[in-house]
């Protein structure tokens, strides 16, 4: 039976020992403390396979960790599974939502609870949710469906269901990644306030130094699934905690800029485009991008650019509008895709511009196997020049993998990227078309993408880039336009940025 | 002293090569092979407890099965003669596959192929046997890609589901030669069943000398082989590879999609088409019902069987032609009704088709593999 534990009513701290996790011959997690104190905000630093999901989920009950003892105020105690650590008032908010998006606030709050009864008396759910409302620091409106309410009111929601359930030691994987800059001050502000009240705990994964800056009291820093350094916030620089993360690899120097900027390459008029439900997602987009420019798109993911990205990528036909690539009509044919050279980095390059069960060379071969030198005649193709090629770009890009031949699929997701890269500017690039093209990926893979972005820049290329991360606008946009509901809604160039104005448009006021 | 060196390291640097590049090929291999056999194994098994239900003895079973498949020279030719419209109409659902198409249609253009092709015979049965002949093929590939181009068609323009239209062309299909050959194409003479008129000895395709094979079994091999060849050789065969695994990356590249599915299913078709032709012109030597003889359908199991490889085709078609090959004799010695092949035939698409689930599960595989 579960160990019945008395169910906190304040904050509390949990700590572990020695945390060891493997999954097979890998070791996720190799004998990995982690300490967080009652009534404190900690902040759980790491680059992509570091081993911090895998330690909060040893944590919270979903995975059984190989070696190592958690102690929850002060009691040792084991983790069986994810209802043992709801009880013990551990509770966890993910980087999505996991509310019902067609029931109203009021209604996921209740149907969160493991005791629902068969028949709700909504009055008096309703009187109890009131007063539960009414001690705690921010208001969501408990009657609006959560479809109808936006992220950052969700992402309350979602921390406002964990409090409500009776947890008192939340961990946050990753919670602001869907929000604006100030929606994301303003949630984690309200957490603050609760932890200073000693109220409750917090535990946030996260790789934003500002947030951990602004917010964290302590943090801790994983690398290669090992413990890699920990400390008060106080007493380190996000320079610092970033040299622990990535330890001693080498960064690819990012180039200056250099060069002016040119004539319009890209220029898109008046484009509309329906999403998947055939609702309209990109309304009368104009944009014009110049040689040796990039025009960073800002806006909270759903807004259109997705959509935007789709049309330009040839994914999805436009309803009405123009595209002029070098002053000539496009529609996304190969022709004129080679003409313009034309190259696109998509969001999730396994899903959007590779194929999986193909070799790392024959991926590398797309924009060319179709003609001299890979093919013969038009017709044959040529195995030993992809195979060349392919080991050539393999070391000029630094990809990972075991061989040419290789399925790409087996590779990590940096290095997928860096082979999309490689194919994609391995040869001329005039204009360069990128969506969140670091998602995911570690320092050093952000270093030389962003490098590689740059570089492009500065042999004239035309680049729109499309992105979720305002910090990696800014670093790299010579221009920022934010999308907001389809429509572009604001345009200022980055040197003049301001991110407070542009967070307030990308929340549509 | 280089070359000695060089000598010494040969054998264990080839020895590491081989190793290394040739081994996991032969495991990666093995799964594809040992996967599918195993399937083959336990649908004969279940086969044998259906028959058990009937009072028979499954090895009785199985033991004529080979018989009638493999046992004699005679039931080899017979399995050989069933096996080449198989190779063909097998390609008709490999290759849309390899784009990612479940073209299930085969047997619709393998009577629009015998029907263009008859007519083609009857339309210049004057002019010489092998102009007749070259003429009939081309009528029926034409006709059989036309047909599964429909279904290409639909589905690119309409967005009409290829297997669904495909399978309903089948019926389609099938109503227009019985029209046909009970109306307008009718050979007068035909009296219980109707059928066209012949298109004459002179111009039927003979038998592989030495053999009573005819040479329709050369054609679907030949035709196997290069579609293999088209498929992993070519820039065709490379862009099809690509809209096949992955539509949204060949979308970003550029490739022309509708090309790409147009073209495949006419080549699709055209093989089916061109089973047609030969079952009219080496087999029935008229256009009539006998056409509609299932070969379509159990094209659609060698595919599955084969894992849409085009090579792998060839044998698959055997095997399968030899459980056909086999349905006479299971009927005189042990009395079974002759739907029962057919029993086997639709275990084993089950079998395979759930078999499907297994592949990358068996760790053995991958260890040797890597």
């Amino acid at each position: 039976m579960i160990q019945v534990f008395p169910i906190n009513t304040s904050a509390f701290g949990v700590e572990a020992n020695g945390m060891t996790k493997r999954f097979g011959e890998f070791t996720a997690l190799d004998a990995v403390s982690l300490k967080v104190a009652p009534a404190t905000f900690h902040a759980l630093l790491g680059e992509n396979g570091a081993g911090k999901s895998t330690l909060v989920k040893c944590i919270m009950g979903y995975y059984q960790p190989d070696d190592g003892e958690i102690i929850l105020a002060n009691d040792k105690v084991t983790i069986g599974n994810p209802r043992v650590a709801h009880a013990f008032g551990l509770g966890m908010v993910y980087q999505h939502f996991t509310l019902v998006p067609a029931m109203t606030v009021a209604e996921n709050l209740v149907l969160a609870r493991d005791d629902v009864p068969p028949i709700v008396d909504w009055t008096k759910e309703r009187k109890r949710l009131d007063r539960f409302l009414s001690g705690m620091p921010f208001r969501v409106p408990l009657n609006a469906k959560v479809s109808a309410i936006s992220a950052g009111e969700r992402q309350k929601s979602e921390i406002l269901k964990q409090l409500y359930l009776r947890r008192r030691f939340l961990i946050l994987d990753e919670p602001t990644s869907v929000l604006t800059p100030g929606e994301a001050d303003e949630v984690l502000g309200m957490l603050r306030g609760m932890v200073e009240k000693g109220e409750l705990t917090v535990l946030m994964i996260t790789h934003k130094f500002r947030e951990v800056m602004a917010f964290a009291d302590e943090v801790t820093i994983l690398r290669r699934g090992k413990l890699a350094g920990k400390g008060h916030v106080k007493d380190l620089t996000p320079d610092s905690m970033a040299r622990t993360m990535i330890g001693a690899e080498e960064l690819t120097v990012q180039p200056g800029r250099a060069g002016e900027f040119g004539g319009p390459k890209l220029t898109i008029s008046g484009l509309n485009a329906l999403d998947d439900a055939g609702q309209p997602a990109v309304r009368g987009v104009t944009l014009s991008v110049r040689g040796g420019e990039i025009v960073g798109v800002a806006g909270v993911s759903g807004n259109g650019q997705r959509q935007l990205i789709e049309v330009l990528a040839g994914q999805r036909e436009a309803e009405s509008g123009k595209i002029l690539l070098q002053g000539e009509p496009y529609h996304a044919t190969r022709q004129e895709m080679r003409r313009a050279h034309l190259s696109v980095l998509p969001e999730e390059p396994l899903k959007n511009a590779c194929v999986a069960r193909m070799s790392v060379a024959d991926n590398l071969a797309f924009r060319e196997f179709d003609r001299a030198p890979y093919a013969t005649g038009g017709w044959w193709l040529n195995g030993a020049k992809f195979r060349d090629d392919a080991e050539r770009k393999i070391l000029r890009y630094k990809i990972r993998t075991r061989s040419s031949g290789s399925a790409i699929g087996e590779l990590s997701g940096g290095n997928v990227q860096r082979t999309v890269l490689a194919r994609e500017l391995g040869g001329d690039v005039s204009i360069l078309i990128a969506a969140n093209p670091c998602f995911g990926l570690d320092f050093a893979a952000v270093a030389q993408i962003h490098a590689e972005i740059i570089a492009a820049r500065n042999r004239g290329a035309a680049v729109l880039l499309v992105s979720e991360d305002i910090d990696e606008l800014l670093e790299l946009a010579d221009r920022v336009v934010v999308m907001f509901n389809g429509e572009l809604v604001y345009e200022t160039p980055a040197a003049e940025a301001n991110l407070t104005e542009i967070g307030r448009h990308m929340a549509g006021h | 002293m280089k070359a000695d060196v060089g000598a010494a390291l040969a054998p264990t640097a080839a020895k590491q090569f081989l190793r290394e590049a040739f081994q996991p090929k032969i495991w990666r291999v093995a799964e594809y092979v040992v996967i599918p056999a195993l399937a083959l194994a336990v649908s004969l098994g279940l086969f044998g407890i259906f028959v058990a239900l009937f009072g028979k003895n499954p090895l009785d079973l199985y033991y004529y099965m080979y018989l009638g498949a493999f046992g004699t020279w005679f039931s080899w030719q017979n399995t050989l003669i069933r096996a080449a419209p198989l190779i063909l109409t097998a390609l008709c659902t490999a290759l849309p596959a390899q784009l990612g198409m479940v073209i299930i249609g085969g047997e619709g253009a393998l009577l629009i192929g015998a029907l263009t092709a008859t007519g083609m015979a009857l339309a210049i049965s004057a002019a010489p046997p092998l102009v007749v002949q070259i003429s009939m093929a081309c009528a029926g590939m034409i006709g059989g890609g036309l047909w599964i181009m429909l279904s290409g068609a639909l589905r690119h323009y309409r967005g009409v589901n290829e297997t669904i239209s495909s399978l309903l062309l089948v019926y389609i299909a099938l109503a227009i030669l019985n029209f046909l050959v009970e109306g307008p194409m009718r050979d007068p003479t035909s009296l219980n069943k109707p059928s066209t008129r012949n298109i004459g000895a002179a111009n039927m395709i003979g038998n592989i000398p030495g053999t009573e094979v005819h040479w329709g079994l050369v054609f679907g091999v030949i035709a196997a082989v290069l579609s293999y060849i088209l498929i992993y050789y070519t820039v065709f065969g490379f862009a099809a590879r690509v809209a096949g695994g992955n539509l949204r990356a060949a979308k970003v590249v550029g490739l022309s999609v509708g090309k790409l599915i147009l073209v495949t299913c006419f080549l699709a078709g055209a093989a089916a088409g061109l089973a047609g032709m030969m079952e009219v012109a080496a087999v029935q030597g008229a256009a009539n019902a006998n056409l509609a003889a299932g070969y379509g359908f159990t094209g659609i199991l060698v595919a599955f069987l084969a894992r849409q490889n085009p090579l792998a085709v060839i044998p698959v078609a055997v095997l399968l032609g030899g459980i056909g090959a086999s349905d006479g004799l299971l009927q005189r010695r042990l009395d079974m009704p002759d739907a029962s092949v057919l029993v086997l035939q639709g275990v084993i698409f089950l079998v395979v088709l759930a078999s499907d689930s297994m592949y990358g599960r068996f760790g053995w595989f991958k260890r040797k593999a890597s």
